[in-house]
């Protein structure tokens, strides 16, 4: 049988595909890097973009929103990791317990509910318990939507360690405690880091639901640069969207790497 | 004669299924004691309930006296050798070892003195700060091996350890093991569900099947003298002849074979009626005056020894090994053949 490659026209069609992908975003990089303040002629190569991010009329109202986002995404990425592991333990190291598929669905779920109705809900739910919006409701709200982002890695890593070691642990004299600290916690580590940077990256981009929750004054990044282009697209939001850009692949980066390294460098798996 | 582990009455039961109908057996302090069985007997079960990994759903476990069912695993005195050893793939070979003793709140320097004194016991000095996945399998279960000892287990509990190994590897290790078990003077426990294994290292043997220990002995015990049918068959190999038990008188009893022949065997106990007669492959040779007529239907070639595929007047397929020496002479299939049976070889089976 031949394979896929050798359907007519399996080229065209990926190059099609490649091109609605990426070419936007190839513009999009491309025209942060020119001189002229058009966004459709090319005016030659400049850096003048980049340093208006950094100095010019928006820059403080960015600044701001950047601090914001990154610790944000800092502290929300952290704790949905905490609590995803925590989940992760009960559900691949807790055995089966009554209740364990809904359980299961029901971590997995916010990943397939449409981000309007949790944008809408959330707000309603923090305006009920009389919760002021900004940034702590942003930042509870992110907390919240990363954890099965941060679940998945870190519950595939856990259920690819048998539990032997820890027994092995356990039968060396090593309390419960000792066994988690010393034994499973490296052993999950390249899980934990790559599901620490998918919800880190998650939060930094999200949009919809931040835009909800944020209220008036409070700005993350991706609303700041929303609330710009309202005004018209203008060059220096073309830079921030690389930058943005590159961070994002940077992060998806390592996390796939660090995943690979922790598969092949510790064979934890007959 | 101390007792190290004394098992008594234990029961396991998962939800419906019972893996352990009330098993009791002792093993003596400074043994080398094998539990032996086919998979799904409860050996493995049995050996993880005194590691403390399984509960006990009845029943008393006793280390030297002591009540440890209620123990969590770290608090038992025992160390386990895992089946595919499971080794901290995140340290090195060193910590591996000195895991336990780490564990314990042993001194640095004494552990890491005590740690390398066991890599040399197990001939892996040279490689104590390698990681577990740059060590060959054999290198691992040494590993394995020295790490389980380091803490110095008043029992050390060994879960099928050569089974990943190669036959080569395997029958080396076997010697091995038996002698690091007289050199440290820890009790061995030892699980396996190959016979040979079993046979050559053991002090005593616990022969189990379905949940229930079937024959404790000396290898010689269970192998000359087995309690029953299934201990018959599953150690070594031998020919099982139905036959019907006409009279018994002082461990002896006569018994008819399904030729019509009489013949007379030894019986441990025995009562009348139908029983089978068990008569090893190797306790039988060709001679002319031989007591039972058989057919050769096919000669088995097998290097040191020539198994011979016969059938019994009677109809009975009947197995006979004879040895490879120059003179030994090989009858053609389709010939007949007298054979004679040594002194004690039939025995009969008691179900």
């Amino acid at each position: 049988m031949k394979g896929v490659r050798h359907y007519p026209g399996f080229l065209g069609i990926t190059i099609v595909c490649l091109m609605v992908l990426y070419f936007p975003l190839m513009v999009v990089a491309v025209y942060s890097f020119n001189a002229s303040t058009s966004i459709t002629a090319w005016g030659g190569f400049s850096l003048r973009w980049y340093v208006d991010v950094f100095t010019g009329p928006e820059a403080e109202r960015f600044g701001l929103a950047t601090w914001n986002s990154i610790t944000i995404a800092l502290i929300a990425a952290s704790l949905a990791t905490i609590i995803a592991t925590a989940a992760a333990l009960a559900m691949i190291r807790g055995g089966r317990f009554r209740g364990w598929k809904a359980t299961y669905g029901l971590i997995n779920l916010p990943l397939m509910v449409p981000e309007i109705v949790v944008a809408v809900a959330t707000l309603i739910f923090f305006s009920t318990i009389g919760l002021r919006t900004g940034y702590l409701t942003v930042l509870l709200a992110h907390i919240t939507f990363c954890i099965p982002f941060a679940y998945l890695p870190i519950a595939a890593r856990l259920s690819g360690i048998e539990p032997r070691y820890e027994q092995a642990a356990r039968d060396l004299y090593a309390t419960q405690a000792q066994a988690f600290r010393l034994i499973l916690l490296p052993l999950l580590g390249p899980g934990l880091v790559s599901g620490w940077l998918l919800a880190f990256i998650i939060s930094l981009d999200d949009f919809i639901i931040t835009n909800f929750v944020k209220g008036a004054g409070m700005e993350t990044l991706p609303t700041a640069i929303f609330g710009s282009v309202k005004q018209g697209i203008k060059p220096n939001i073309m830079a921030i969207s690389t930058l943005m850009l590159g961070v994002s692949v940077l992060f998806v980066s390592l996390s796939y790497l660090i995943n690979q390294r922790g598969r092949s460098s510790a064979s934890i798996k007959e | 004669m101390e007792v190290a582990v004394s098992i008594r009455n234990a029961v396991k039961r998962y939800g419906a299924v019972t893996a352990l109908h009330g098993v009791s057996l002792d093993i003596a302090d400074n043994s080398f004691f094998t539990l032996l069985g086919p998979s799904g007997c409860g050996k493995t079960t049995l050996l993880r309930m005194i590691a403390g990994f399984e509960e006990i759903t009845e029943g008393e476990i006793l280390l030297f006296g002591k009540s440890i069912a209620s123990l969590e695993p770290n608090f038992r005195p025992v160390n386990t050798v895992f089946q595919n050893y499971a080794l901290f793939p995140h340290m090195t070979v060193l910590d591996n070892v000195a895991f336990g003793l780490k564990m314990k709140n042993v001194d640095p320097a004494t552990r890491r003195k005590r740690a390398g004194e066991m890599l040399e016991l197990v001939h892996l000095s040279a490689l104590s700060e390698r990681m577990p996945t740059q060590l060959s399998g054999g290198q691992q279960q040494r590993v394995a091996l020295a790490r389980a000892l380091a803490p110095q287990p008043k029992v050390l509990l060994l879960d099928e350890p050569l089974s990943a190994l190669d036959l080569k590897l395997r029958q080396a290790m076997r010697v091995e093991l038996k002698q690091m078990q007289e050199e440290t003077g820890i009790t061995f426990l030892f699980v396996t569900h190959d016979q040979e294994e079993a046979l050559t290292m053991s002090d005593r043997i616990a022969v189990m099947s379905e949940g229930r220990v079937q024959q404790i002995g000396s290898a010689r015990d269970i192998y000359e003298t087995p309690s029953n049918r299934f201990v018959a068959q599953f150690i070594g190999q031998t020919n099982l002849i139905e036959v019907d038990v006409t009279r018994v008188h002082k461990g002896k009893a006569d018994v008819v074979l399904p030729s019509g022949q009489g013949l007379t065997c030894s019986a441990a106990a025995a009562s009348l009626g139908r029983h089978a007669l068990s008569i090893r492959p190797e306790r039988v040779t060709i001679a002319t005056r031989g007591e039972l007529k058989a057919v050769v239907e096919r000669v088995v070639y097998m290097g040191s020894e020539l198994q011979l595929l016969t059938r019994l007047d009677g109809g009975t397929a009947f197995s006979v090994r004879v040895q490879n020496a120059v003179r030994t002479e090989v009858p053609e299939p389709g010939t007949q053949i007298r054979l004679k049976l040594e002194e004690g070889a039939a025995r009969l089976l008691t179900d």
